[in-house]
């Protein structure tokens, strides 16, 4: 009997150090019922970083924080907003860096956009050497 | 072929390095500021958290005096450590509103029991729903107030002894 009891004791063990008690937020991990919708949903997901884990995007993340997010990027959408009201309202409250889709046209991120035309536009310049037919052949 | 540009690829090399090198000996920088300071505090009504205490609406963060909106959770190790010191803001009489993040009630009112209660108000944002529209990314975090509901401030992480007079400094600013 003691055995069986400490046998139930175990198999009801509960994580004792869990970040918090409660159920994730309603469309944490829920899709949406309209495919459309959902899929729109997903994609902004996989741009949008987790205020946690950071190298993550909310998709990706077990983190209660983007369960969070999750689910409030899944309600707005639902609600009828576009993918980039959604993605400018964060970007509103976290800068650019909740975004992974860097703009073009700002101080801080230009350099990512141009500097491989830049690369490129000088690795065929010190190229263009070798593409000539040496002198004194033929 | 001109001399100097033979030491090209060695400068580009120094460059590549210097960068690299950089990046690696700079600490990790892992703080997300809120973009929301100087702005007004987003409309929002948040229900009581616990009995003892009302919910928390944003109308309750305009009324001409400099507030602190804390966000904790009985889960965050780091509140327990700033406890002591929200409890000396208090009785140094500054207002302390708070935002409870994804709690339950029990353990709100088990963790005020034991640390203590410094707040006059506290709203319970189970989804952060709160949390992220004044662009914050944690707990602990505090904010200051002034009187019209701007945000003035936003201190990130637990607050230590050294902070208070920086925060009682900043709250008589935003008078």
């Amino acid at each position: 009997m003691r055995h069986f009891l400490s046998l139930l004791l175990l198999s009801l063990a509960v994580p004792v150090a869990a970040q918090t008690g409660l159920p994730p937020a309603p469309y944490a991990d829920r899709q949406l019922d309209d495919p459309r919708q959902e899929a729109a949903a997903r994609d902004l997901m996989e741009e949008l970083r987790c205020l946690k884990c950071q190298s993550q995007s909310i998709a990706d993340s077990n983190a209660p924080m983007a369960g969070d997010m999750r689910s409030q990027v899944r309600e707005r959408i639902a609600a009828g907003e576009t993918p980039e009201q959604v993605r400018s309202w964060l970007i509103e409250r976290y800068g650019n860096w909740v975004s992974y889709d860097p703009p073009i046209a700002s101080a801080v991120t230009w350099p990512l956009w141009i500097a491989p035309i830049i690369l490129l536009l000088a690795a065929l310049w010190l190229a263009r050497g070798r593409f000539r037919k040496p002198k004194g052949s033929e | 072929m001109k001399r100097w540009l033979l030491w090209l690829p060695l400068v580009l090399f120094g460059l590549f390095f210097a960068a690299v090198a950089v990046g690696l000996m700079m600490p990790k920088d892992n703080v997300i500021e809120s973009k929301m300071v100087g702005k007004p505090m987003p409309a929002f009504a948040l229900p009581a958290a616990v009995e003892q205490r009302p919910g928390l609406s944003s109308t309750d963060l305009s009324r001409g005096k400099p507030t602190l909106l804390n966000i904790f959770a009985s889960w965050c190790v780091p509140c327990i450590a700033e406890a002591p010191q929200l409890m000396a803001l208090q009785r140094a009489g500054v207002e302390i509103n708070a935002i409870a993040s994804r709690d339950t009630p029990e353990d709100i009112a088990l963790f005020l029991n034991r640390w203590g209660n410094p707040y006059s108000r506290i709203g319970t944002d189970t989804t952060s729903k709160v949390q992220l529209a004044v662009g914050s990314s944690g707990v602990p975090e505090t904010f200051v107030i002034d009187g019209n509901g701007i945000i003035v401030h936003q201190h990130i992480g637990d607050i230590r002894q050294e902070d208070i007079a920086k925060l009682l400094e900043l709250l008589e600013q935003a008078k």
